[in-house]
């Protein structure tokens, strides 16, 4: 049997510009051998949730340097669940002030990397929690 | 129900899920195949070739909105290259399209070459063929950017259009072979820049000399400006004056037919490869003749004639 080639969206939702931090990561997975599918600047969270379902994706890491994440981060997972797309895993890096990241866990974002980390850590995060589709 | 049935029931994510299997060479994904085969055929194939950076994504936005003005549902697939040395791969072509992503009426999948070499991926028509069972009207694919010779998109679309932009090379570029004779229409996008006039000209001149179609079509040079959408509707209708010729020309029955030969001929190929090298792998013979190479004692032709007269074909 063929192996599946893991598939991941990076992606920026919301107002803020800078997606140099996206680039890098898409850089780092595409590295890793994982096809990127890179969405680009100010998506709406329907764009991402409607773009990962076509895409078939296993994962969406999406970067947020606004201050909206308790907003849009959440919303992402709204939509996903409604489109019966819950088993996409759903992660989120970006300036996310770790008082915030308990909260953002609990509305099912799986997980949130803050300014430092690794690239590394972030593939080996991907590696170990995400399983693509069967 | 299966991914197949449920695709034909328009479920969106078994579509999504099916094309994965295909890209994947699932085993499974054949099943699913044959069984949409009988509902394929109706869509209308556009592909899009040309350079790296001549704006091949912007272009297919604006193609994909003037057919969504005219009500019709519309498939994309795009397709970048695989990294030789990760096996991964950045798919950016859907920055330029996104747009279309929440319409209902519009499919994007992005496809990444694993060393295919022509242009498309290896799944690209077994993909677009889901999309046309998905009723998809008009179904548009992206090539990866290309250099001079990664032709493979004409066997697969109806209307395949080459997109140049100016200041790429001389007038002696514009009459080698390869993609530049591929074109049913052309396109010298950014025709904003400096050089645009001399570009177009310098391919209408090449396109001159070239031996008419046997039915007499004559690829026309057209200019758009793809991040303004300008030129885009005089581009759909030339594609609509194409498709028309193609039917009432009979030109596109021949396309048809030499499309169902290529098809067979290159599934035949695979599955032969894949039978008969698991054949002699399991059963040792393989090694054999990797030992008898390594002494010089056979060589790859009489190897592969004396495999060839222990199989049932010949």
């Amino acid at each position: 049997m063929a192996e599946r080639r893991v598939r991941v969206l990076v992606g920026k939702p919301g107002l803020d510009g800078h997606d140099r931090g996206a680039k890098i990561i898409a850089r780092a997975f595409r590295d890793a051998g994982f096809e990127v599918i890179y969405t680009g600047l100010h998506q709406t969270p329907e764009q991402i949730v409607s773009a990962a379902i076509q895409e078939d994706v296993d994962c969406v890491a999406l970067s947020i340097l606004s201050g909206a994440h308790n907003t849009l981060l959440p919303a992402v997972k709204e939509i996903l669940v409604e489109k019966g797309a819950a088993d996409i895993v759903l992660m989120a890096g970006g300036v996310i002030p770790e008082d915030d990241i308990p909260g953002l866990k609990k509305s099912g974002i799986a997980e949130v990397f803050t300014p430092g980390t690794s690239t590394e850590t972030i593939v080996g995060w991907v590696r170990d929690n995400v399983t693509p589709h069967a | 129900m299966s991914l197949a049935e449920r695709v034909l029931d328009g479920d969106i994510r078994a579509a999504a899920r099916l094309m994965r299997d295909i890209d994947d060479r699932f085993k499974s994904a054949v099943e699913e195949l044959k069984t949409l085969y009988p509902h394929t055929g109706n869509a209308y194939i556009i592909g899009i070739t040309g350079p790296p950076g001549a704006g091949k994504s912007t272009l297919v936005d604006q193609i994909v909105a003037a057919y969504r003005k005219r009500d019709l549902l519309v498939g994309v697939v795009a397709i970048d290259p695989t990294s030789p040395f990760s096996g991964g791969a950045i798919l950016g072509d859907r920055i330029r399209m996104n747009r279309h992503a929440d319409d209902a009426g519009v499919f994007i999948r992005s496809l990444a070459t694993r060393g295919a070499l022509g242009g498309l991926s290896r799944s690209t028509m077994d993909v677009a063929n889901v999309m046309d069972a998905m009723g998809m009207d008009v179904i548009v694919i992206e090539t990866v950017g290309v250099g001079q010779d990664e032709v493979d998109i004409v066997s697969t679309a109806h209307t395949t259009v080459v997109v140049m932009v100016p200041g790429l090379g001389d007038d002696i570029q514009a009459i080698k072979a390869g993609i530049l004779e591929i074109g049913d229409v052309f396109v010298v996008n950014k025709a904003d820049r400096d050089g645009a006039e001399r570009t177009a000209r310098e391919l209408t001149t090449m396109l001159e000399m070239k031996h008419p179609d046997e039915d007499g079509w004559v690829p026309r040079v057209m200019k758009t400006e793809g991040s303004r959408g300008v030129g885009i509707e005089e581009l759909v209708e030339e594609f609509d004056a194409h498709r028309t010729y193609l039917k009432e020309s009979g030109a596109l029955q021949r396309l048809i037919e030499e499309r169902n030969a290529k098809v067979f001929a290159d599934t035949l190929k695979d599955e032969l490869f894949e039978s008969v090298m698991s054949a002699i792998s399991e059963n040792g013979t393989y090694q054999d003749i990797l030992n008898g190479l390594r002494d010089r004692s056979t060589d790859p032709y009489s190897a592969v004639q004396k495999v060839m007269a222990e199989s049932a074909f010949t």
